[in-house]
């Protein structure tokens, strides 16, 4: 019993230790796809953190958490942003597929922490 | 009647109760005056470095010894040398081929058609036995430079003549393509160029529509080379992952006549460069 309770313990720790790499890996994935001008090219509008060469069509994207109840809201917005706002001028990245499901979702995944 | 002319037909009559191209005409620039309030009408002929104080520097300093002088001798060469048949482009354009820049395109009223002063050129030469030049750089960017550089200072002066439904539905086309989204971006031209004129898309400055027509041809460094308007507006095309349509196509002359009568009052200056 003890050894199992042991186990668990161990167990469960290599679950968080395993969950913040993931967290790590994914959110820079999520920032490389998020600057990259084949792919989300976000600094074309946005200023981000340490992003070179910002555009300023939209607003700088900092303390996501403030405009956006969830992740899921965030999405959409990257998703297709003419939902929020018809005459946007941010591309639809999933709608248009300029960016796969999973690519989305890294990018929320970094965008979130910001 | 061809099908362009029916679908212009069509186009006449979903128009007719919108605002004429005057009143268009003068809501585009006050969206320009409210933004840009330093402006006067003459500086929307300089594109982005009416907006730009440091790039309009280095743009003028480029400017002392202008990278198009050399198209703008080889045009005038070009348009001096007679066709085969010993006619010249001064015997079939208007006002001998000069100074005349800022007239067009112009509605052409036998063929019933917006001529571009591109296709003008080519009309003359297919008259002349001549074969047609490719549309967008070489021969006809030179020729182009040559007859602008005459036209220099002139006002751009547009007209839709109100007898002819046809040239006012050719301006509605264009107006509708230029305000339509397309491409995987899913961006109209008034997107960048009203919309978010004067704002950053990376580390270009986006230029007002608005004296877009003025500048042409043009010598882009980009392209090392001097290029006509068509050029670069099928270049906006490919930024935003559209379908590329063909340089003096239907679509793309409306479109300059939309964008030449926008720009009316305002001073030619092409050639010119650009970045
Ligand atoms: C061509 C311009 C453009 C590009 C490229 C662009 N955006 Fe936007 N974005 C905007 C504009 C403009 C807004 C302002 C709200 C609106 O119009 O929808 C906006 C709003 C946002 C918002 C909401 C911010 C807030 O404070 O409400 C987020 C989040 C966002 N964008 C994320 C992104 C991400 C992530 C990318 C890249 C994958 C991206 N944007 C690419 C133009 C752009
Ligand atoms: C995604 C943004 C974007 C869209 C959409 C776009 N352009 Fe552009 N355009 C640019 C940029 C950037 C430049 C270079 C800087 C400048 O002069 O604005 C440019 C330059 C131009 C120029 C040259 C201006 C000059 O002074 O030489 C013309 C003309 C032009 N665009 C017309 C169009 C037309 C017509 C459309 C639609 C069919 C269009 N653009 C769509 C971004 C865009």
């Amino acid at each position: 019993m003890k050894l199992l309770f042991l186990l668990s313990i161990f167990f469960l720790l290599s679950c968080s230790v395993q969950n913040n790499t993931t967290f790590e890996t994914t959110s820079v994935r999520g920032k490389q796809l998020t600057f990259a001008r084949n792919k989300g090219n976000c600094l074309a509008c946005h200023v981000i953190e340490d992003g070179e060469f910002p555009g300023n069509i939209g607003p700088p994207l900092k303390e996501i958490r403030k405009q956006f109840n969830s992740k899921q809201q965030l999405r959409q917005q990257i998703w297709d942003a003419t939902l929020f706002n018809p005459d946007t001028s941010m591309p639809p990245f999933g709608k248009n597929k300029i960016l796969t499901e999973q690519e989305i979702d890294e990018i929320v995944d970094y965008i979130w922490h910001l | 009647m061809n099908v362009w002319h029916f679908s212009l037909l069509m186009a006449v009559f979903s128009f007719i109760a919108s605002a004429s191209p005057q009143q268009d005409q003068a809501l585009f620039k006050q969206h320009y005056e409210k933004l840009f309030p330093q402006l006067s009408l003459n500086d929307y002929a300089d594109g982005i470095y009416a907006l730009d104080e440091i790039a309009r520097g280095s743009w003028q300093t480029i400017e002392e010894f202008p990278p198009y002088e050399l198209a703008i001798e080889q045009g005038e060469t070009l348009f001096n040398t007679p066709f085969k048949n010993d006619k010249h482009y001064s015997d079939c354009l208007p006002n001998k081929g000069l100074a005349i820049s800022h007239l067009y395109p112009l509605w052409d009223r036998t063929q019933n058609k917006v001529i571009t002063l591109a296709l003008a050129i080519n009309q003359c030469r297919k008259k002349n036995n001549e074969a047609p030049l490719p549309y967008q750089k070489g021969e006809i960017a030179q020729l182009l430079a040559h007859i602008a550089f005459t036209s220099r200072g002139k006002l751009i002066d547009i007209k839709i003549p109100e007898s002819a439904p046809l040239a006012l539905a050719a301006y509605e086309q264009g107006k509708q393509y230029y305000y339509q989204r397309r491409g995987q971006l899913n961006f109209s031209c008034s997107s960048c160029h009203v919309q978010n004129a004067g704002k950053k898309i990376r580390a270009d400055l986006l230029s007002p529509s608005l004296g877009h027509t003025s500048n042409w041809p043009t010598y882009r460094l980009k392209w090392g080379e001097i290029g006509t308007l068509h050029h670069r507006i099928i270049g906006c095309h490919k930024q935003i992952r559209a379908e590329i349509p063909t340089a003096q196509s239907d679509a793309l002359r409306h479109l300059e006549y939309f964008l030449s009568f926008m720009s009316n009052g305002i001073p030619f200056n092409g050639p010119s460069t650009r970045k």
